[in-house]
């Protein structure tokens, strides 16, 4: 017997691993034209974990404060051994496990993968999209240059429109009235503490719900399959769908890999609280299609103030999309085809208004 | 029937509350006004005499609380013409050209008054006036220079911080302009006629039109306003040292200023020009058609030489900050770190701005210690820029292995999922 079998045998008595990993063993994945949209809820744990890596290695140098964040992030990208590339890689893979979930949340919806009885893992994987937007505008501010103080500004401006609670969000949120060294520090604590600990146990809660109800089949097929079991055509999980969910992970690393080597992130400028606000500065691209409906809603709609209503309409439309597996009914009718729609429409619209965000002066 | 009774009553009672509210509202709104009733006719005439309640509510004086009769005498309270306009009641009707500097100067000289509008007002301008030319020349009974309505204007009168006003820094220009560019009106003066479109084009009129900073010169600025001359030749310096206070040190200092005197030449005009004055180039220093040292000097002699010098000077630190600056962009534009170095290529173009400031004491070691300073934070500069090129391109070098690595592992993953599956 070789040692590391030794090791693992060894191992295995004590922790019984065998049969912790039996289900997967038996876990199978279905196998159809649409399979490869399975991969992107993988592609966004790989990114997570680069997060979490990337962002530990980080932690060893990032100081939080207004006088010393600026320098500590020059310090990592010039002077600290391969700190540019953990960086870069960082803010990366932020921007792209954005990218992944966003794209993993309208494959599910396409692929009508939130039916029951899996409503708590659509709802699970709504709030860990709207926690994955929060690291974006936590962790923006972190590096205190100008485009991130202004962002973080008119952000934090956007939540004190709110009625009601409003003031006091914003207040909590920036430490003050304004947004100052104190912001700086409570969005660390936000970025590295509050969020990760939110994030890690919604994540593991979807990655069970993940595994205990196993992968959906588009309904289409699902009705072929059930009609015509032989028809059915599957892989196992473990290795032949892992292998491929690996091939998948070692495709993104190159891809990270190469925009940080090509496009390492920039470092901007130091902010300065007392200069004026860049001209037709813009939030990052993940919440241009939110700002750029703001924009367009007139100041006054009625007599209800236009950002007020464009920040509830925002509200509401976000508690309708966790919402959205209990409002279609069990009977095939209609309904399903209007959620079809607003998927299409949802898609379009979020990336017309960016486009055009981006695009806007 | 009773029901409609009431609803009637409610209204009439409603009625009477809403007429003595109107009542009340009028009274308020009509308080502290004062009646002028010059107006009432003046903004029903044509031209010259037509002033309407728009124009005149614009005019600073009528702001500050003045009425027609501040200026023109009268009585503004009565409605019939006849009163209001009575010798008895003080009327001068309209104001002479001759009288119009002391009227001004009866209000504007008394520092007492203009306290109570405004302390900072300066009381001097009447004074002053009688200095300038327009003043001598008014005094000696010409009447066609400027008196103060004909910059400032009448009954719309502006303070000079307003955009709109004819003396504000942007429009001082255009108000000189509209008599000393009207080769007519000037004729008789003997004085050009041009200086308005050579303004035009100078690089003060840019800064002040197209900048848009306030600071730049304009007419006024060289020459003064209310004790408007022309700066003489010896005190031509004194004037542009008001802003270019450096090389004016360093001209005070240099053979040139002895050389200027005893030539009886106008100082820094005679390498820069007056109103046409354009953005000196390093051209100046050479031999072409913008060169300015060679009118007067010679080809070989030693002061040529040093022209020649301060030329390549000047010339080598400029290309030295291209090349750098050139570098530095191309890494940055690569996605490196090298703000450090684009903020210290700043103090590199400064202390060429600086040696070009020092040609003005016209001496080649003065000018060499900056250019010697400029060239050495540049050569630190393009030794970052070109690091950060070495360190880019050893980033890309481990990005390729990187990819062939993870090539190789896809590679090796998809036949072994091949093996296992067939």
């Amino acid at each position: 017997m070789s040692p590391l079998r030794k090791v693992r045998d060894w191992l295995d008595e004590r922790l019984q691993w065998d049969d912790l990993i039996a289900p997967l063993r038996e876990k199978t994945v279905p196998l159809h034209r649409l399979s490869y949209w399975y991969f992107l809820g993988g592609i966004s744990l790989f990114l997570f974990v680069i997060q979490v890596l990337t962002g530990i290695l980080l932690l060893l140098y990032y100081r939080p404060g207004a006088n010393e964040a600026f320098e500590s992030v020059q310090y990592i990208m010039t002077r600290v051994q391969f700190g540019w590339l953990i960086r870069s890689i960082h803010s990366w893979s932020a921007n792209l496990m954005i990218f992944t979930v966003f794209a993993h949340m309208f494959s599910v919806l396409f692929l009508k993968a939130y039916r029951k009885p899996r409503e708590l893992t659509w709802v699970s994987g709504v709030l860990l999209l709207f926690l994955v937007m929060g690291f974006g505008f936590s962790g923006y501010l972190l590096p205190w240059n100008t485009l991130a103080f202004f962002a973080t500004k008119v952000g934090t401006e956007i939540t004190g429109q709110v009625p009601i609670v409003g003031k006091p969000m914003m207040i909590f949120l920036r430490g003050g009235e304004d947004v100052t060294g104190a912001t700086l520090t409570r969005f660390f604590g936000f970025h590295v503490a509050v969020l990760p600990g939110i994030a890690t146990v919604l994540l593991l809660l979807h990655l069970l719900l993940v595994q205990r109800l196993g992968m959906s089949i588009p309904p289409k097929l699902e009705v072929q399959w059930t009609a015509n079991p032989a028809a059915k055509r599957e892989m196992k999980f473990l290795p032949n769908f892992l292998l491929r969910e690996l091939m998948a992970w070692y495709l993104a690393l190159g891809v990270l890999g190469a925009l940080a080597a090509v496009f390492p992130w920039n470092l901007g400028v130091k902010a300065d609280p007392f200069v004026s606000a860049p001209a037709g500065i813009k939030p990052e691209w993940y919440f241009l299609f939110m700002f750029q409906t703001l924009k367009l809603i007139p100041s006054k709609v009625w007599f209800i103030d236009g950002e007020i209503l464009g920040v509830l309409a925002f509200g509401l439309v976000a508690l309708l999309w966790l919402l959205l597996p209990f409002l279609e009914s069990d009977q095939p009718s209609h309904m399903k085809r209007w959620i079809t729609g607003l998927a299409v429409f949802a898609l379009a619209y979020t990336v017309g208004m960016s486009v055009y965000g981006y695009l806007a002066k | 029937m009773a029901i409609l009774r009431n609803k009637l009553r409610l209204f009439r009672a409603a009625r009477y509350v809403g007429l003595a509210g109107f009542v009340v509202l009028a009274a308020c709104l009509g308080y502290g006004q004062t009646t002028n009733s010059c107006l009432d006719c003046h903004s029903a005439l044509p031209d010259p005499l037509g002033v309407t309640q728009e124009k005149f509510s614009q005019d600073i004086h009528a702001q500050k609380g003045l009425t027609c009769a501040s200026c023109h005498g009268g009585d503004p309270t009565s409605d019939d013409p006849d009163n209001a306009m009575s010798r008895k009641a003080g009327w001068k009707g309209k104001i002479d050209h001759k009288q119009i500097p002391a009227l001004c100067g009866s209000c504007h000289s008394d520092p007492a008054y203009i306290r109570q509008f405004n302390p900072s007002l300066r009381t001097d301008q009447l004074g002053q006036y009688r200095t300038s030319v327009h003043g001598k020349r008014f005094a000696a009974g010409d009447t066609k220079v400027a008196v103060c309505t004909d910059c400032h204007g009448v009954h719309d009168l502006r303070a000079p911080s307003d955009p709109r006003s004819t003396v504000n820094p942007v429009n001082v220009a255009n108000t000189c302009a509209r008599c000393h560019a009207d080769a007519s009106y000037m004729k008789g003066y003997s004085i050009p006629t041009d200086q308005f479109a050579k303004y035009n084009t100078s690089v003060h009129h840019q800064a002040l039109t197209v900048r848009g900073d306030l600071s730049a010169p304009t007419c006024s600025t060289c020459h003064g306003n209310h004790g408007a001359v022309p700066p003489g030749i010896d005190k031509v310096q004194n004037v542009c040292s008001n802003c270019h206070a450096f090389q004016a040190q360093m001209y005070e200092k240099s053979t040139h200023k002895k050389a200027f005197e005893a030539a009886s030449l106008p100082g820094c005009v005679v390498c820069h020009g007056n109103h046409g004055i354009r953005h000196p180039t390093d051209a100046y220093l050479g031999t072409g058609p913008d060169a300015v040292c060679m009118r007067c000097h010679t080809p070989g002699d030693p002061c040529d030489q040093a022209r020649a010098e301060l030329l390549y000077s000047l010339g080598q630190l400029d290309e030295a900050n291209k090349t750098a600056d050139q570098v530095l962009r191309v890494a940055e534009s690569s996605g490196m770190e090298v703000s450090e170095a684009r903020l210290g290529q700043d103090q590199a173009r400064d202390s060429l701005t600086k040696a070009r400031v020092t040609i003005h004491s016209f001496r080649t070691d003065l000018v060499d210690q900056d250019i010697q300073a400029g060239l050495k934070i540049a050569a630190m500069n393009l030794h970052a820029g070109k690091a950060a090129m070495v360190e880019r391109n050893y980033r890309r070098f481990g990005l390729g292995i990187s990819l062939i690595a993870i090539g190789m592992v896809l590679a090796g993953l998809r036949l072994y999922i091949k093996k296992i599956e067939t």
